[in-house]
């Protein structure tokens, strides 16, 4: 389980976050949504330590997320990152096994190259794409390889930054279909950051949302489009009037 | 207010440059620590080892074949004023290896290397690489930064040995078919008077230099803005930042080892 209590967090006189607090049981799918710039990547990346809250605490099955053993810590997590992140100087499988080749994780070359093409096919991509460049690839490839490469070492918890963003409807489909299935697959906990309803619909067991830096509101996937909340119903509903200044 | 607001200006540009340093300090401090401590990462020292060294050669090559041919037409005009045509192999031997040479493949290192680096690692870390690297339990300063650091310190010195040699060689042309030089007697004079000091501190300034030129580039992108502007700024800083440095370092390790 993932807990965030009374998380702060300023950039200069920015606050971003300002109280965040947040159960994400063991097993289930959470998709926090919000506009831009209110906080959801800084939200996520608190977690895994990219990003150091100013107060309040993070715990992952009770313990502090900033203490103990940072490799055993990170080892648990997978994470999809928006623009993929791929490394531009190694090859899809490279990219793919990039912790089964080294660290604590590591094996030998051809069984990190075997579960790496094991993965590749898991997301949808054929063997001869292996041997290619990151930037030899479409978008939606890049996510699948991201994708696949967030599973590659069968982490606990993965998290999903935007994760179809920039896609076509049709590859955000398929993208938003592959998490849901790869998450029921493995068991996995996830937390998925979107503005996206499809992908809030396709994804999530519960939905939180993220306005003014604090958690305006979460419940479970199927009580969103009653919740009565004015903040979620304008989201979901896209309109500009409504308690969300809309900025034009 | 009219009057302290330049006073403050400069407070806060001093103020900057302090902190800056500080910052660069720390940086480098810890990016020596990682090269000490595992894991270690041998095929990105290998990529950067071909990087700095070899791919670098042409440059250096180049640069340090002209400047040693130029120095010898100079120093020829010039001793020509006093009657000391004849010490033309001796100042191309001083003055390529105690001074031109480490420089000049210093400044050449830092215009190829500290911005190539700088704009891969902003690059990096704008697509968010630097990101990923943690999440997959990496340290960037150990997977990016020591292997350059290490591979920049130890394939300058080098580098500036083939620029002296080059240098010299590009003297020893210009000496010995255009200025009359006996090629026996330019060998035997200059090798008669390089000391071994000479050769040391060259090597030293090489070590130096290098490891200047990779830590600019590293702490530059690592520490880029967002977006290509980002991109853009850290890479010039880099650049500025290395040139003065070794320039500056030029000077001192000068002082350290000719002044004492």
């Amino acid at each position: 389980m993932i807990t965030f209590t009374d998380v702060h967090k300023s950039f200069g006189p920015k606050r971003v976050l300002q109280g965040v607090n947040l159960e994400i049981p063991k097993g289930e799918s959470m998709v926090i949504i919000g506009g831009s710039g209110t906080g959801k990547s800084v939200a996520l990346k608190s977690v895994l330590g990219l990003i150091t809250p100013d107060s309040g605490t993070i715990t992952v099955d009770g313990k502090d997320a900033t203490q103990g053993d940072r490799d055993a810590f990170l080892a648990r997590f997978g994470m999809l990152f928006q623009g993929g992140a791929l490394f531009d100087s190694l090859t899809v499988w490279q990219n793919v096994a990039f912790r089964l080749l080294r660290g604590s994780l590591k094996r030998p070359k051809d069984e990190a190259r075997e579960i790496a093409v094991e993965k590749l096919r898991r997301v949808g991509l054929t063997p001869d794409v292996a041997d290619l460049f990151p930037s030899e690839l479409s978008g939606g490839m890049q996510k699948r390889v991201g994708l696949a490469r967030a599973i590659a070492a069968e982490p606990e918890i993965i998290f999903f930054d935007e994760p179809t963003t920039g896609l076509d409807p049709i590859m955000s489909g398929v993208i938003n279909e592959l998490i849901r299935e790869i998450v029921v697959e493995m068991g996995a906990t996830a937390m998925t950051i979107t503005h996206d309803m499809t992908s809030v619909r396709a994804i999530a067991d519960k939905v939180a949302m993220l306005h003014d830096g604090v958690i305006q509101w979460t419940g479970p996937v199927g009580q969103m489009d009653n919740s009565g909340d004015p903040y979620l119903e304008q989201f979901i509903s896209g309109s500009a009037e409504g308690p969300i200044e809309a900025v034009r | 207010m009219i009057l302290t607001a330049p006073l403050a200006a400069l407070g806060r540009a001093t103020m900057a440059l302090f902190a800056l340093i500080g910052q660069v300090t720390i940086f480098a401090v810890s990016a020596i620590t990682h090269i000490f401590r595992p894991p270690f990462y041998g095929r990105e020292f290998a990529m950067a080892l071909l990087n700095i060294g070899w791919l670098s050669l042409p440059v250096v090559g180049l640069t340090a074949i002209f400047t040693g041919g130029a120095l010898a037409l100079q120093i020829f005009d010039g001793g020509s004023r006093f009657s000391a045509e004849a010490v033309v192999p001796q100042i191309v031997a001083i003055g390529m290896v105690r001074e031109l040479g480490p420089v000049l493949v210093g400044l050449m290192v830092a215009a190829r290397v500290t911005s190539s680096i700088a704009a891969e690692i902003a690059t990096m870390k704008v697509t968010e690489q630097i990101d990923a690297l943690t999440t997959l339990s990496t340290h960037p300063m150990k997977y990016l930064t020591a292997p350059r650091l290490l591979a920049a310190i130890l394939v300058v010195p080098v580098l500036v040995a083939i620029g002296d040699i080059i240098g010299i060689y590009g003297g020893f042309l210009v000496g010995t078919q255009q200025l009359g030089f006996n090629p026996s007697t330019y060998v035997r004079n200059t090798v008669d008077f390089l000391q071994q000091s000479d050769i040391i501190s060259s090597l030293i300034k090489g070590a130096v230099f290098g490891g200047i030129a990779a830590t600019m580039g590293c702490y530059y992108g690592m520490n880029s803005g967002r977006g290509a502007q980002g991109v853009g700024r850290a890479t010039k800083a880099s650049v500025q930042a290395a040139a003065v440095l070794i320039l500056a370092a030029n000077f001192l390790l000068t002082s350290l080892f000719f002044t004492t």
